[in-house]
């Protein structure tokens, strides 16, 4: 499509290729100018696809919460959940949800332990995206209680009856897990922003946003002692992010691997959802970084290296959570047991859902393989098509696991189909409305892109030129 | 408020002379040399961490992570002696035929409290430390300040030192050929 | 006279046919709002309708009738605030008595139990007597007298109808005709012969569309007069039925048989000397008969005739059947169907009495029926005196023939023809519409009466309740004949007792009549068999083209007497699992061969007839023969069945009362959707319903035990708790379990378990705590049919429990998984997490919180769960605990026996027992000690507190090989 001129502050924006993560002629006055320039260029210069997105996002958002109304007066029997299916799109939506956020986690924290530094221009991004699909994800378990206005009960809270939540359930472990997570990535978040909100601040044309972006600065003066402190806490974070995006998805797995449920009751989810959640993840960063990067023109900021990295990463995690189907099937017939060996038969063709399955091993295993040559790899929008794939088959992988496990389970005298209603899309729909709704507002509103983190990938890039010279 | 704003041509008393430079190396160079100096109340401003810098004006603090240390400890106990005073003392019932103190379900909230209090405490025990948020700090009287969180790097020797003497200092400052050398009016 | 009449005739039909008249209708009777279903639209309804059902609901609810009725426990004095009284009374289907114990809170009526002193209860009930107290508070009843649909008043019905009784009796009674079903209470029937001699023209006629007909017509071709004929189960080893269901409740004294065929079922499992009866069945559609016999023999209901007289006449293809028979001389039980021809009932007659079973296993008695008649032909004759205009005035006693006449009667049309018609009615029904007046009809816990059992005993039926709408007793109608219009039915029947036992302890056989709830010796004595007379032959094989068409009163709402009646409607049928419909049964065969499958909407014409009904495969229906369920398609039966299945009764006809040849069926459309509770019919590759033949189970005791279902004991990482005061458990016998569904219900009733509708049902969210499984097993043309009822397992390891965020499901000391309603918040794991799925949530706000008559029908001891709530079976908990209480008050401990779940108070078969593991002398211990016991999936180590006895079969060596 069609955009229009460049903004002036930016310098060179071609994309310097795959083993330059920033382009060429950059220095500090100049990544500073072009990421900060994002946020103050005058309304009307927003490109027009950002203005049609959030167009159509708020739509769905208007959607969510009509759906929603209609919940909360009719009550959980709107959605197509039933005995035996008694959990449905909520919580297949809960689970591909928090999975999205995890990868902002991983660039952010794990990639800045093993100092990757192409992790620089898209962890900002990616971090929000975490807190947006966080807090998409947060909204369905409570959503799909039958007492809803009761969610509270869950938390360890004084009472005159003197109640306690019961810290066996991993539902209990879950809202530990997930308001953790969603507090440690708002912290890491600020604490990112820090720095930037102070370069705002500073670049700050007219006096309400040097208000805004001073109050949030907090009176940040880039004093070296307040850098040494600052570097330590920021690494802290990392560190505690790192165990902590683990055992945020293996505590949801527990949801289903503590169960006996044949298809839930299986030691291998842990690691696997992990894998699956950092793959959907990638993917999701892939999907919105790729138009992102050509609207604002970015490519030299998020360039063909950025790109090629995550696809390596889809392609690496793809292939763990594939292991993982493979052990699945594999144990079903070595257990022996035969309620296990029949959960898996229905998966695959007994039962009415056997299409999903195979749907999934399409979108999840054999589509990805693509990203195996380097040519795909280097083709924006084949990258595009298959993260889009790959968002699409984990959702239906927790479909799998969590419908289709619970459709047959035990006594077959109680089996029975799901079938989703009107109202579990327009809930579903409407959460993706919301989080797009965020990030686009999110990237108007905010440095995208960690200008201070940017500033030090061009000190090194200028000092290795040094060396070489 | 935390605006800037020019008061540097105002008579008052001094908080310190500030030095611009253009690049992070030789605002290294100088702070080494004004150590060298004798001077000790000093302090560098940079638009991104630089490597050396705090050593070379003589700071170093390891507070954060003792503070993160024993708040990790605090949440896990924590944690995991909530579990259990909910099910043994607080609200005791037979549940699925375990324990009272069935022990190893309480092990993923330990872990996810120790987290959370330690990361909350490593945030806000750097923001305290650092005297974080400070509606007002002098350096941002100097006009040109706004470029500390752009693309220059202050070396700022405050008033407050013994050694402190405005001519001498300046005269200092001067000789490491900065972009500028300005008075910092408190 | 004569004119007035002719136009005030012919006015009603411009009226009836008029739009104003229906509008008019529609909202004199709110009756027709057809979407009862919808759960949404029907609380709306019932928020409009509120105000005028509170006034008769609250109103009568708290008192009780102003006649002495004594209350059934030890304790008579007044009643104590949360402590119901027991009072003995009885319920009748199609005029025969089930002796039943109503359970009153305050004087409100809110659970019947079955009377153990009455012969045809023994403490059981069935589905339909437990439903019954829904009725009573059903809003939907009539609740005002009307004439041509105007409110009127009780004075004026009795002036009107003397008015005609005076006109007939200027000619001796000639013109005014009485219709009732079938009468045994003994004070009615001299009542209505009090008139009959007044006005020796008047004629008294009865038809019950399910009735005896058969085995009357059978009986008197047989001996030449209605003898009554009982089976003694309790002394038959050998049981041929001929198409005869006799569990199911359309058989008279079908609870003592399934008591006496259980009891001797067990006693074989227990030890092995007693020798366990065998049952060999020739039926046409799946019954529950068929479901625990031994042998079954599938073929259209036509060919049960030629397979009686194959067995008189020793045809080789029965003679393995026969010789058992014979082998087995006095001891055994040839019993033809209620719903096969009287030619069936006269062969069987003959064979019992050439195998010397008449007088040791199968008794004569007098006729139980006040006055026995061949009810077809006084209904025929009725219809073409009405005809004829022979008849002027016709009171209609209870029935609604308009409904369920046989078609080619043409009912109606001859009703229209009499002047007038006066209806007395629990339901401004089909018939009511059709009436000048109609009276609004008292229910049995409403009215004073009396009536004989299957076997002749009387009871006194007591009201427990002043009439909630206003309601009159045939008594009262028939006193207004008999010029007693001011005689009371208390009056009427305490009168008639009294002439019959003059004397001075009158007084004291009254009371305990009333307090027993049966009549000390009141039942007939046997009678020496008379000879039989030589059955008539069957003809040849019948070349009658085209399928053959089964009547069958419905396993859930019989011949739609109760079709108003939501529990019934939602009660899965016994066979298909299906709720709120009746469908056209037909085999996977003949299906195939016609090129339809369930869910086709066909039409039936059968001799000229049409009905239009949707298609269910049923496994086990005989080829080329289906099976149409009575009591649907009712069009004036109330909000809950207005407009719910088809009327069979459309395709009856007086000549084939039960079964017809010759139908054709055309596929009309597709894909009508059932609400079944059950989608799997098979047991796939698992094997939760455990059974063997005798012969392997002493061979191989442990069968229903394999190795690889034990865990041991040790397999927990944790220590067992142990439970040192009570250990609640129960065991179920699958052995005995007829699969009646009476425990669905009964547990309903006693849990106030809501009703969801259809759609809610299609969408799997049906409520009941305790649920049926039907497992067919074998091949799918003749399949053995299994049932298992499954309540919540209480496992000691309780999966449910361990899931739960706020600890809403817990263990009690006791053992019991209790559920904790007010801390639900809903998560619906612990139902994820149940093996057996036996938890049911609230969806929507199923309970009906609005109207306020059918408040009165709960029971106070359990509460009403809310929406968004998590719910199951207790236990009866309430129960435990009001025992528990009494042992204290007493400073006893709890006696085994002493507390009785609903559901295995009201079974008759005896399978569920209840009581205390730690007592080693229990019964349910001792019951668990037995080789057939085993836990449902315990290779889960969920430690099940229920558990299973497998279920047993005693084949015929001869017939089955290996």
């Amino acid at each position: 499509m069609k955009t229009e001129e460049p903004e002036p502050a930016s310098v060179a924006t071609l994309d310097p290729g795959p083993e330059k993560i920033i382009g060429p002629g950059h220095n500090f006055g100049s990544v500073t100018d072009e990421i900060a320039g994002v946020v103050f260029r005058p309304f009307t210069k927003t490109p027009r696809q950002l203005f049609i997105g959030f167009a159509f996002a708020f739509l769905l958002v208007n959607l969510f919460l009509v759906a929603v109304t209609w919940l909360f007066i009719r009550g959980v029997s709107v959605w197509g959940i039933m005995i035996p299916v008694a959990w449905g799109f909520a919580i297949v939506n809960f689970v591909w949800w928090i999975g999205i956020g995890h990868a902002g986690t991983l660039i952010s924290a794990i990639l800045l332990l093993l100092k990757q530094d192409w992790r620089t221009s898209i962890n900002r991004f990616a971090e929000s995206m975490t807190l947006f699909a966080v807090a998409c994800a947060g909204m369905f378990p409570i959503l799909h209680l039958g007492r809803p206005w009761l969610a509270y009960w869950l938390l360890p809270y004084p009472n005159t009856m003197w109640m306690w939540p019961q810290p066996r359930s991993p539902l209990v472990w879950d809202v530990f897990a997930v308001s953790t997570y969603a507090t440690v990535s708002l912290l890491f978040w600020f604490t990112g922003l820090i720095p930037d909100f102070a370069t705002m601040r500073d670049k700050a044309g007219n006096s309400t946003a040097r208000r805004i972006f001073g109050t949030l600065a907090m009176g940040w003066r880039g004093s070296a002692k307040h850098w040494t402190r600052y570097q330590k806490a920021y690494l802290l974070l990392a560190g505690l992010s790192t165990p902590l995006v683990i055992s945020v998805h293996s505590v949801v797995s527990f949801d289903f691997a503590v169960a006996i449920v044949p298809g839930w009751h299986t030691t291998i989810f842990p690691p696997y959802f992990v894998a699956g959640a950092i793959y959907s993840g990638f993917a999701m960063v892939l999907t919105l970084a790729i138009p992102v990067r050509r609207w604002y023109h970015l490519e030299d900021l998020i360039t063909m290296r950025h790109i090629e990295c995550m696809s390596k990463v889809m392609l690496g995690t793809g292939l763990i959570v594939a292991y993982g189907y493979g052990m699945e099937a594999f144990m079903s017939w070595y257990s022996g047991n035969e309620y296990e060996r029949y959960a898996f038969l229905n998966r695959m063709w007994l039962g009415g859902y056997w299409w999903t399955y195979w749907l999934l091993i399409l979108c999840n295993i054999l589509i990805p393989q693509a990203l195996w040559s380097r040519k795909v790899r280097m083709h924006i929008p084949t990258v595009f098509v298959i993260s889009l794939v790959v968002n699409v088959g984990m959702w239906l992988e927790r479909f799998v696991i969590v419908v289709t496990s619970l459709s047959r389970d035990f006594v077959p005298s109680s089996w029975g189909m799901y079938y989703p209603t009107v109202w579990d899309w327009s809930t579903y729909f409407g959460t993706i409305g919301l989080f797009l709704s965020l990030m686009f507002l999110f990237i108007r509103g905010l440095p995208a892109i960690s200008i201070f983190e940017m500033r030090e990938v061009v000190h090194h890039t200028e000092s290795t030129h040094d060396h070489a010279a | 408020m935390i605006t800037p704003h020019d008061k540097s041509n105002k008579q008052g008393s001094l908080y310190g002379i500030m030095a611009e430079f253009d690049d992070p190396e030789s605002l290294l160079e100088a702070a080494r040399r004004a150590r060298d100096e004798g001077y000790r109340a000093m302090d560098a401003y940079t638009p991104m961490p630089v490597e050396g810098l705090a050593e070379a004006i003589g700071f170093s603090s390891n507070w954060v992570q003792r503070l993160v240390l024993v708040a990790g400890l605090c949440g896990a106990s924590g944690g995991f002696l909530l579990c259990w005073w909910m099910t043994v003392i607080a609200y005791p019932h037979v549940v699925a035929g375990r324990p009272l103190n069935s022990w190893p379900a309480y092990i993923p909230i330990t872990f996810e409290t120790m987290v959370l209090i330690s990361c909350i405490t490593a945030v806000v025990g750097m923001l305290t430390l650092n005297g974080l948020p400070q509606p007002y700090h002098p350096v941002f009287n100097v006009p040109r300040f706004e470029h500390a969180s752009r693309d220059k790097f202050f070396l700022c020797i405050e008033a407050s030192d013994s050694k402190f003497d405005p001519a001498a200092t300046r005269q200092f400052l001067l000789d490491q050929n900065p972009q500028e050398v300005s008075d910092v009016a408190s | 006279m004569k004119p007035e009449a002719h136009n005030y005739w012919r006015s009603l039909e411009e009226l009836a046919s008029t739009e104003e008249f229906r509008a008019y209708v529609e909202d004199e009777f709110p009756n027709r709002t057809p979407d009862w279903n919808n759960p949404g639209s029907r609380r709306k309804f019932l928020r409009l309708m509120g105000a005028s059902i509170a006034l008769a609901g609250v109103t009568g609810c708290t008192k009780q009738p102003k006649e002495v009725i004594v209350p059934y426990v030890r304790s008579p004095e007044e009643m104590v605030p949360g402590k119901p009284l027991f009072y003995a009374t009885a319920m009748t289907f199609a005029g025969l008595a089930t002796g039943v114990l109503a359970e009153s809170h305050m004087g409100r009526p809110t659970k019947v139990e079955g009377n153990p002193e009455h012969p045809a209860s023994l403490g059981a009930t069935d589905a339909a007597t437990q439903a019954s107290i829904l009725s009573l508070y059903d809003p939907d009843r009539s609740q005002i007298i009307t004439r041509d649909g105007n409110i009127s008043g009780w004075g004026d019905f009795i002036a009107a109808v003397s008015r005609a009784r005076d006109a007939a009796g200027l000619k001796k009674g000639a013109g005014f005709r009485i219709l009732t079903g079938t009468v045994t209470s003994p004070t009615l029937a001299s009542q209505i012969q009090e008139f009959l001699t007044a006005f020796p023209q008047a004629k008294w006629h009865q038809y019950e569309p399910c009735g005896r007909h058969s085995a009357r017509a059978g009986a008197v071709t047989a001996f030449g007069a209605p003898v009554n004929t009982i089976y003694r189960f309790d002394r038959a080893d050998v049981i041929v039925s001929l198409d005869c269901d006799f569990f199911s409740s359309a058989m008279p004294g079908s609870l003592r048989y399934a008591r006496d065929y259980s009891a001797r079922r067990r006693a074989a499992a227990e030890n092995s000397s007693s020798v366990p009866p065998r049952l060999y069945i020739a039926e046409s559609t799946p019954s529950l008969t068929g479901g625990l016999a031994d042998h079954r023999f599938r073929m259209a209901a036509g060919e049960v005739a030629r397979f009686a007289s194959g067995l008189s006449s020793g045809a080789p293809e029965v003679q393995a059947i026969y010789k058992d028979l014979e082998a087995h001389p006095g001891a055994g039980i040839v019993i033809p169907g209620e719903h096969q021809s009287p030619q069936v009932h006269a062969i069987a007659h003959a064979l019992n009495q050439k195998l010397g079973n008449a007088g040791k296993t199968v008794v004569y008695t007098d006729p139980v029926e006040a006055a026995p008649v061949d009810e077809i032909a006084s209904l025929a004759e009725l219809v073409k005196d009405m005809r004829d205009g022979a008849v002027e005035t016709l009171v209609i006693f209870g029935g609604n023939p308009v409904y369920n006449a046989p078609a080619d009667l043409n009912f109606l049309d001859a009703l229209k023809k009499v002047n007038l018609r006066a209806h007395l009615g629990l339901y401004s029904d089909e018939t009511a519409a059709w009436c000048h007046w109609h009276v609004p009809e008292a229910h049995y816990l409403e009215s004073w009466s009396d009536a004989r059992a299957y076997e002749g005993t009387v009871s006194i039926v007591q009201p427990l309740i002043l009439p909630l709408y206003g309601g009159r007793s045939s008594h009262d109608v028939i006193n207004i004949l008999t010029n007693r219009a001011d005689q009371s039915a208390y009056d009427s029947v305490r009168a008639y007792w009294q002439a019959k036992r003059p004397g001075k302890d009158f007084e004291d056989f009254w009371q305990i009549s009333l307090h027993d709830g049966v009549m000390a010796g009141s039942a007939f004595p046997e009678r020496t068999p008379p000879p039989v007379k030589p059955a008539p032959p069957v003809a040849a094989a019948s070349a009658a083209q085209g399928l053959e068409v089964v009547f069958r009163p419905d396993p859930s709402v019989g011949d739609g007497g109760m079709a108003n009646n939501a529990w019934l409607q939602e009660m899965p049928k016994p066979q298909s699992k299906m709720t709120w419909n009746n469908a056209v049964w037909i085999s996977p065969k003949t299906a195939e061969r016609l090129g339809v499958t369930t869910g086709d909407v066909v039409d039936i014409e059968l001799s000229g007839r049409k009905v239009q009904g949707p298609l269910w495969i049923m496994p086990g229906q005989a080829e080329e023969s289906l099976t149409l369920h009575f009591g649907y398609g009712r069009t004036r039966a109330g909000r809950v069945a207005d407009g719910v299945g088809f009327n069979a009764y459309a395709l009856r006809s007086s000549a084939s009362l039960w079964q017809a040849a010759g139908a054709t069926i055309t596929r009309k459309s597709r894909g009508y959707e059932f609400a079944t509770t059950q989608h799997t019919q098979t047991m796939e590759e698992h094997d939760p319903f455990r059974a063997a033949t005798y012969a392997h189970f002493h061979k191989e005791p442990e069968f229903a035990r394999p190795e690889e279902k034990q865990v041991p004991k040790d397999l927990s990482m944790f220590p067992m708790w142990n439970y040192d005061q009570h250990k609640w458990g129960m065991s179920i016998d699958l052995n005995s379990c007829t699969g009646c569904q009476a425990c669905t219900i009964a547990c309903q009733s006693e849990n106030n378990i809501p009703v969801v509708g259809k759609e809610e049902v299609a969408k799997g969210r049906h409520m009941n705590w305790l649920r049926i499984d039907r497992y067919f097993d074998g091949q799918p043309e003749n399949p053995r049919m299994y049932f298992q009822p499954v309540p919540c397992m209480h496992c000691e390891n309780a999966p449910c429990e361990l899931v739960c965020p706020v600890a809403a499901t817990v263990h009690s000391t006791e053992g019991l998984n209790e559920m904790v309603y007010n801390r639900c918040v809903g998560t619906r794991y612990c139902s994820n997490n149940c093996p057996y799925k036996v938890r049911r949530f609230n969806f929507f706000l199923y309970a009906d919180w609005d109207t306020k008559s059918l408040m009165g029908s709960r029971n106070p001891d359990v509460s009403v769960r809310s929406r968004g709530v998590m719910e199951k079976c207790t236990y009866c908990v309430q129960r435990i605990n009001r025992v528990k209480i009494e042992g204290e008050k007493q400073d006893r401990p709890v006696r085994d026996g002493e507390i009785i779940t609903a559901c295995q108070q009201v079974c008759p078969a005896e399978a569920i027992v209840f009581g205390d593991l730690n007592d080693p002398n229990s019964r349910v211990a001792k019951l668990k000690q037995q080789h057939r016991d085993y836990g449902l999936l315990e290779e889960l180590n969920t430690r099940p507190r229920t558990t299973y006895l497998a279920r047993l079969r005693n084949p015929n060596p001869e017939l089955e090989k290996g």
